[in-house]
């Protein structure tokens, strides 16, 4: 499905980044990139990634030219960090952290590759965001407020880019099994398992095949939007 | 017409579309010569990638005609 194509995911050593990861590749992706914060992350059976170390956090102080001199089709954006708290006891630094990492790593990393994708006149952009931007969570401010920030930039950014064909969407997963979910305890689980219509937390890849489908030539017409994969937890 | 001129309007002619009588040294790429925003952005890139060089934000921002174009890179580049 995705012969002579080139992807880059962000954030490719945690569980949906790998999910994706994996999806294209096994859909005959050509060449496969992602960035991870230590390169002791990566595991074994992810050798056919080429990964790069990068800090999403201090990204305006990498040179990346140097480090993404290539362009790729499909660039999906998808690391996050979470840095949970009730707002009256979040620090100014986990406030910053997060948004640096979940929306301001984008524009740069937009700027780079973007330009790339004009001048190919073809290029998907998948952003990665979360039920909770559009419901809000409780202890998770600066991370709702972050992916809810991705919607506004969806969209506007679809707008400017869709006369070159290049879309630009997002996956909003609800509670997927993975590294971040892994960090719930039981009783956090099993509240949030009631309130899920198909009584189960979703999986990576369910994520990966959303993404998969915004790449591929079944949703050439699909731009600025937001596919919800949650298992009927919010119908938005 | 300088060297610079004729390489900066044959990419003009070939990026928008143009006919090469059409382009006076003033001519708007966007108002009077049907280029869009992208279209702007597109231009520099070529120019960058023609005369080797790198054309700042706040430089291309000022590239609205073949003139200043031409006034640039001619000061710029290598």
């Amino acid at each position: 499905m995705f012969n002579d194509k080139k992807l880059l995911v962000t954030g490719g050593t945690g569980s949906i980044g790998n999910s994706i990861c994996k999806y294209f590749n096994n859909n005959g992706c050509k060449e496969i990139f992602s960035t991870t914060t230590n390169l002791n992350k990566v595991k074994s059976n992810q050798d056919y990634i080429k990964f790069k170390e990068l800090n999403l956090d201090n990204i305006e102080n990498s040179d990346l030219e140097e480090i993404f001199d290539f362009d790729v089709d499909f660039l999906v954006l998808n690391a996050g960090l979470n840095r949970d708290n009730i707002f009256l006891r979040m620090s100014s630094q986990d406030w910053n952290s997060v948004i640096n990492v979940n929306l301001n790593s984008s524009f740069y990393l937009l700027k780079h590759f973007v330009k790339k994708m004009v001048k190919k006149r073809f290029g998907r952009v998948v952003f990665i965001s979360s039920v909770v931007a559009h419901t809000g969570n409780p202890g998770q401010v600066n991370y709702t407020a972050s992916k809810a920030a991705i919607s506004g930039l969806v969209k506007s950014l679809a707008l400017e880019l869709s006369s070159r064909n290049i879309t630009v969407n997002s996956v909003a997963p609800g509670f997927i099994e993975s590294n971040m979910t892994d960090k719930l305890t039981d009783q956090q689980k099993n509240t949030i398992l009631d309130r899920i219509p198909m009584k189960k937390l979703g999986d990576s890849v369910d994520v990966a095949k959303a993404v998969g489908f915004l790449c591929s030539d079944n949703a050439n017409y699909i731009t600025g939007q937001t596919l919800h994969v949650n298992g009927g937890l919010a119908l938005i | 017409m300088s060297d610079i001129e004729e390489r900066v309007k044959k990419i003009v002619v070939e990026h928008l579309g143009v006919e090469e009588a059409k382009i006076q040294g003033d001519s708007k790429f966007i108002d009077d010569l049907g280029a869009d925003s992208l279209d702007t952005v597109e231009l520099v890139m070529a120019f960058e990638e023609e005369f080797g060089c790198e054309i700042p934000d706040d430089a291309a921002e000022k590239i609205v005609t073949l003139k200043d174009a031409v006034t640039y890179l001619t000061a710029n580049s290598n």
